[in-house]
């Protein structure tokens, strides 16, 4: 069905803009388009930004073989609360698993937090008899007479949706199971969830939550996705529509509809997979994904080729970079860090005397003071204006006047005036406490997944990304920074990157020497079915890639450390093997191995995915070549702290093997890249640019 | 060369960012449940003199302030000329570490250019020293299992195997401690690494700059924040459960232009049973409470700390003396709190919250001795589970939710999977929230049962049972806790070994935070919201809020 032969579409609702990338079979990009999202109607955008793409490259609806779409839709409906009305169904006994979750605050000190709210109120909990145990076997059978009790507390209710959470379903979904064929015979327009299908991994409020996320967007997703695709086939288009998910893969849209909980989070999906193709285009085994925009940042790490992967995030968060403030929602998820560090966000002086930066941010509207459209508080993009990062009359194309002059004023009526400093001082303070904070999070990302941030390559985009690129990198220790073709646009070019894949986690506990092989394999057979009936819907032909994982810890320990298995059945000589490889694997994350401990497995993970296109041909190393630039500006320097002239080049004017030194400004339609005086720009021969250190080039 | 400030800023930024990594990494590699389900540890950088530039927010309060006085307490331990690079240090006395022999303390002196610039430190809570174990049943310190003094732990990179030997020889659970010092060692030496790091980096050759601008900074502004406060001394005496009989706590809060004093004058002595609070512990709650109210947005560390002055005569309850038994010092130490909310409420009648259930219900259960010896039928697991915190000024209290402590609640489906117990129900108390205008927190009701029909025994520290979290300006009580065996069994008091026997159910249920303003100013709204969601009773918003018939 999908082949990499013809045209490939791929488009992303964002919040404020829909861009549409086409590209060849060649992986060349042949048009792309920025057009404001439709909220009201997304697919109007989206239709417009297709045939736009189509237009300017002379294509028609016939030759796309392949179209993927990612929307923010699922993610602004459980934001903006335009979900079901959803009740939930869980064990007698355990009506408040919502209510009491982990029993946590997750601000220390504050004493005047309130919890998130979590969608569905108490008084649309339920409960029905029946219990399974850890081990999936019955203590005691559903209470089946309750359901019509139920089914009219629903109706009265005027229930849309409803999530089932039994206890140990996980284990043993035959209850589930039971009570939505019994819903269903009372109620047959009732849109259910169960937890096993949705999160089928033990711990009840993780697994709750996940289940009520996927019910309350359900009913909203299945009915855009069969608008969207009857819109598109009315204008022509022949293939089938595949949707991003959060995990970084496509998957159909039956799978989409049943389980639109995986759709979440796919756009910023779409960033890391592009910056894992130019990874392995580069051979590069450690990267560092930035992708920095109006209002947050955020930082994947990608390890051999591979963004790395969780399975937890968290949405609606009751503050909003909190960790633990929010709902956890548990799907295969791209590993990423998110923080309130972006153009628009807004700078303050705190009670100590000291420069804060964001989270609060003052969006697209009014955005930043110099854009002239109501802001009135000094943000990180009046900063980069006040420094001369941002060439007034070339920004976005000279289609947006920007008024330094009022970033300017900003900057020192709201910091300068309280500490004492004019506006390239007030400036200063905030580029520095910005990219120190984002640099902080990218230690931070890593070290919790026992990595280092330093010494990999950054591959930046989004808006701000090559403009903070070499601010960031110098604080984290990072010497090389790549920044791809089309940067503004990355993750809708990522999406045409992305494999058909499915991925499944299975709770089962044993320890390493206890473990039942046969019982083991078997649980990886019918995972296995499971993916491969997901993934083959998408992609009928051609090899698929297996993974499978285990979620390995010493006893008695807590956090669970990932190791893989290899994709054929285990055998006993492997034990051996497995519990070496998660040794050596603890060793690297922590120093030391611990000596004599026994090994347990919580988890286990399967994903399946095609092929993602080919990778091109490695182009020769240009000849270096000396460009004068277009023109120069007057910028702050932040090595030698003065003003001094730094060279303007168009990026459209530069070619293979330009080499040129910073300070320096490379300019295109949707962002500027700042070479900061201690790096020296070269443009490769696929056309990227690369950033280097000083330090670097001189080792 | 004078550093600009906003260079020393950036620099600050990074110091909490490194104690947030040591941090991380030590929860993630704990084998404690305590630590890695809880977060019981603590990870700080030291200057050169020994006082604390950065703590890790991530950690309990239990450990602010105690690790602060105790690197002070090691640094002049031992001769700085002395220290080589790769050298830490370490010891678990209660008096000097964090109260009781669990916590372990660590600290490390950092070398860059071949000389000492500072420290990093970090504790974290081991899961056995030998002893009586876990429980308030000691007589004496030296019941409670081995106490090792200041010593070194590990010399120039090599760990003192005859050390690592002595605690392990010593504790029922060898394994998980050994395991749990290393990640110590492992927290203490990247954090060192780290730091080393960072002056290479910034281009500085000591901490000198930084670590005055840190402390004055946040000397400073902690110092008007309480400049804003209204000046005085206030009394309160708290009433808590006890062991065999009640124990009166007393608290005096002195507020001058510069500082806070809180003086436990008073308050009763020590008993013979395991629950006597250092004052190192006692001091880390109260200052942990005191801050929360009193510019909780300033880091913690020597500047911040340095304006809460807490003293307590030698031999009470809250500053217990060597040999007095100390393993369940945080049953009265989670009770400090609200002790010092009931003197600074006086102060600050529209700011400061009702009482709550504060102490958490852990529920340690453990297979009876006389069991047999198959790993399906020993068991040892530490349930934790909280009651409702106090009604806020202008908030609701929160329902089964942890204050003072920062501990995690369990999941019922990974307890059972770790254990031969089954839980038959974990839901809110209907009406246990304290009335009044803002609603305490609700407490839980559960109820845990052996799946192997063998006898379960309890050991229990808890509080609230006799003595309700009171409300203010006119709230209620929330409701007291209360356990029993069975349904029909007797009331069991706060504290001692029980034994559950096969096919018992061990019933359990938190108390309620306390109400604050009088229950008939809750609004209409929010009490039917109450009514609708079973939290309150029709009966209880008739008789207790005014509502019409």
């Amino acid at each position: 069905m999908t082949t990499t032969d013809g045209l490939r579409l791929a488009i992303d609702i964002g919040g404020t803009f829909t861009d549409t990338v086409l590209m060849s079979a060649a992986n060349t990009v042949l048009a792309t388009a920025k057009t404001p999202t439709t909220p009201a109607t997304p697919a109007l955008a989206a239709i417009d930004g297709a045939v736009r793409v189509l237009e300017t490259s002379g294509v028609h609806w016939s030759q796309i073989t392949t179209f993927i779409h990612g929307t923010t839709l699922a993610t602004n409906a459980l934001i903006e609360r335009r979900g079901a009305k959803v009740a939930t169904i869980t064990t007698d006994g355990f009506r408040d698993i919502l209510q009491i979750a982990y029993e946590r605050r997750y601000s220390q000190y504050a004493i005047n937090i309130e919890k998130p709210d979590l969608i569905v109120p108490r008084k649309h909990a339920l409960t029905i008899g029946g219990r399974m145990n850890a081990q999936g076997q019955e203590l005691a059978p559903l209470n089946e007479v309750a359901v019509s009790d139920i089914a009219n507390t629903l109706r009265a209710g005027g229930i849309e949706a409803v999530a089932i959470c039994l206890l140990h379903a996980y284990a043993n979904p035959a209850h589930e199971l039971r009570l939505r064929a019994l819903l269903r015979g009372e109620l047959p327009n009732l849109v259910i969830s169960l937890s096993h299908e949705v999160s089928p991994e033990a711990r009840e409020f993780d697994r709750l939550c996940t289940t009520i996320a996927n019910a309350y967007i359900q009913p909203l997703m299945a009915g855009y996705l069969a608008d969207i695709q009857r819109r598109f086939v009315e204008k022509g288009l022949g293939c089938p529509v595949l949707m991003m998910t959060a995990g970084g893969g496509m998957t159909t849209l039956e799978t989409a509809a049943r389980l639109p909980i995986r759709l979440v989070e796919s756009g910023p999906a779409g960033g890391a997979i592009l910056a894992a193709r130019l990874a392995a285009e580069t051979g590069e085994r450690q990267v560092l994904s930035f992708d920095m925009g109006g209002t947050t940042a955020k930082l994947s790490l990608i390890d051999d080729f591979r963004p790395q992967m969780s399975r937890k995030f968290e949405i609606s968060r009751a503050a909003r970079f909190i960790k633990g403030s929010g709902m956890p929602v548990r799907i295969p998820v791209i590993e990423m860090i998110e923080i309130g560090a972006g153009g628009g966000s807004i700078a303050s002086v705190d009670t100590l005397g000291r420069v804060a930066v964001g989270p609060r941010s003052a969006g697209s509207i009014p955005g930043p003071v110099g854009f002239g459209k109501g802001g009135t508080e000094a943000t990180v993009t009046d900063a980069d204006i006040a420094l001369g990062y941002i060439d007034p009359d070339r920004f976005a194309e000279g289609r947006l006047k920007i008024d330094r002059i009022a970033s300017e004023h900003a900057l020192v009526q709201g910091i300068g005036t309280q500490l004492l400093l004019n506006a390239e001082g007030a400036a200063t303070a905030i580029t520095e406490i910005v990219d120190e904070a984002m640099a902080s999070a990218a230690r931070m990302h890593a070290v919790e997944s026992g990595k280092e941030a330093s010494d990999r390559l950054m591959i930046a985009f989004g808006g701000n990304g090559p403009l903070h690129a070499t601010r960031l990198a110098r604080r984290a220790g990072i010497r090389r920074i790549l920044i791809p073709h089309d940067p503004g646009v990355g993750s809708a070019v990522g999406f045409l990157f992305a494999p058909v894949s499915f991925e499944i986690i299975r709770s089962y506990y044993t320890t390493l020497q206890a473990v039942d092989l046969e019982a083991l394999n078997a649980l990886f057979a019918s995972m296995y079915h499971e993916a491969e009936t997901v993934v083959r819907a998408g992609a009928s032909q051609g090899m698929l890639t297996q993974r499978r994982v285990a979620f390995m810890r010493y006893k008695g320990q807590g956090h669970e450390i990932e190791v893989d298995l290899g994709p054929d059945p285990l055998d006993p000589a492997d034990i051996a093997q497995l519990s070496a490889n998660f040794e050596a694997e603890y060793a690297r994350q922590f120093g030391r191995r611990v000596p004599g401990m026994t090994i347990e497995v919580l988890n286990w993970g399967l994903s399946l995915s095609s092929q993602a296109p080919a990778l091109a041909a490695c182009p020769d190393q240009p000849e270096i070549r000396l460009p004068s630039a277009q023109s120069t500006r007057r910028i702050w320097c932040n090595i030698t702290d003065r003003w001094q002239n730094a060279a303007v080049f168009l990026r459209s004017h530069l070619g293979k093997g330009d080499r040129f030194a910073g300070p320096a400004l490379i300019i295109e339609p949707q962002t500027t890249t700042f070479v900061s005086a201690d790096f020296r720009a070269d443009i490769d021969g696929r056309g990227n640019i690369w950033l280097t250190s000083e330090q670097e080039t001189t080792t | 060369m004078t550093l600009p400030n906003t260079k020393l800023q950036v620099m600050w930024n990074r110091l909490l960012a490194v104690v947030e990594e040591q941090g991380q990494a030590l929860i993630r590699a704990a084998f404690s449940p305590i630590v890695r389900e809880c977060g019981d540890i603590s990870a700080g950088i030291f200057d050169f003199e020994g006082r604390m530039l950065a703590q890790a927010v991530t950690g309990t309060p239990g450990h602010i302030n105690t690790m602060a006085e105790a690197v002070k307490t090691l640094r002049a331990r031992f001769a700085v000329q002395e220290m080589k690079p790769g050298d830490i240090y370490m010891t678990n006395d209660p008096w000097i570490a964090s109260g009781h022999l669990n916590d372990f303390l660590l600290m490390m002196p950092v070398f860059y250019k071949d000389r000492v610039i500072g420290f990093t430190s970090c504790t974290s809570h081991l899961v056995d020293l030998g002893g009586l174990g876990m429980g308030p049943e000691g007589s004496d310190i030296y019941d409670e299992g081995l106490l090792i003094p200041p010593c070194k732990l590990v010399s120039e990179g090599e760990i003192n195997a005859l050390l690592m030997e002595i605690v392990k020889a010593n504790s029922r659970e060898p394994v998980a401690n050994e395991g749990d010092i290393y990640a110590l060692i492992a927290c203490c030496e990247a954090g060192a690494k780290s730091l080393s790091h960072m002056l290479h980096e910034f281009g500085i050759n000591d901490l000198d700059q930084l670590a005055n601008y840190i402390i004055d900074t946040s000397r400073n502004a902690t110092i008007k924040a309480i400049a804003t406060l209204p000046k005085g001394t206030w009394h309160n005496t708290l009433v808590v459960d006890g062991y065999d009989n009640e124990i009166e706590l007393h608290a005096f809060l002195t507020i001058t232009a510069d500082h806070l004093k809180v003086d436990f004058s008073g308050t009763a002595p020590c008993i013979n049973k395991g629950i006597n609070v250092p004052l190192n512990y006692a001091t880390a709650y109260t200052v942990f409470a005191l801050r929360c109210i009193i510019g909780p947005e300033i880091p913690n560390n020597a500047g911040s700390l340095e304006p809460f002055r807490i003293t307590a005569p030698k031999g009470c309850i809250l500053n217990a003396q060597p040999p007095a038994p100390v393993a369940m010092r945080h049953t009265l130490g989670q009770m400090t709190p609200d002790l010092v909310y009931g003197c600074l409420s006086q102060a600050l009648p529209d700011i400061v919250p009702a009482e709550g259930a504060s102490c958490m219900y852990d529920l340690p259960l453990r297979h009876a001795p006389e069991t047999g010896t198959s790993n399906h039928q020993q068991f040892a697991v530490e349930l934790v589970f909280n009651g409702g915190t106090g009604a806020r000024p202008t908030l609701d209290g929160l329902s089964a939710t942890a204050f003072p402590s920062g501990v995690w609640g369990s999941q019922v489906e990974t307890t059972e999977a770790a254990a031969p117990v089954l839980i038959h129900k974990r839901e809110l108390r209907p009406d246990s929230g304290g009335a009044g205008q803002y609603r305490g927190g609700l407490g839980q009701h559960i109820e845990v049962s052996s799946t192997i029909n063998q006898d379960v025994l309890l050991f229990l520290s808890v509080e609230r049972v006799s003595n309700p979290a009171k409300g203010r300006n006119g709230g209620l009580t929330g409701a007291k806790g209360r356990i029993r065996i069975d349904k029909d069994g007797p009331d069991l008091p706060a504290k001692g070994e029980f034994r559950i026997r096969g096919g018992q159910t061990l019933i359990f249920e938190t108390p309620g935070g306390g109400g604050f303003g009088p229950p008939h100013n809750r609004s209409a709204q929010e009490l039917q919201s109450d009514i609708d969601a079973g939290i309150v009773s029709t009966g209880a918003a008739r008789e207790i809020y005014g509502a019409p018939e």
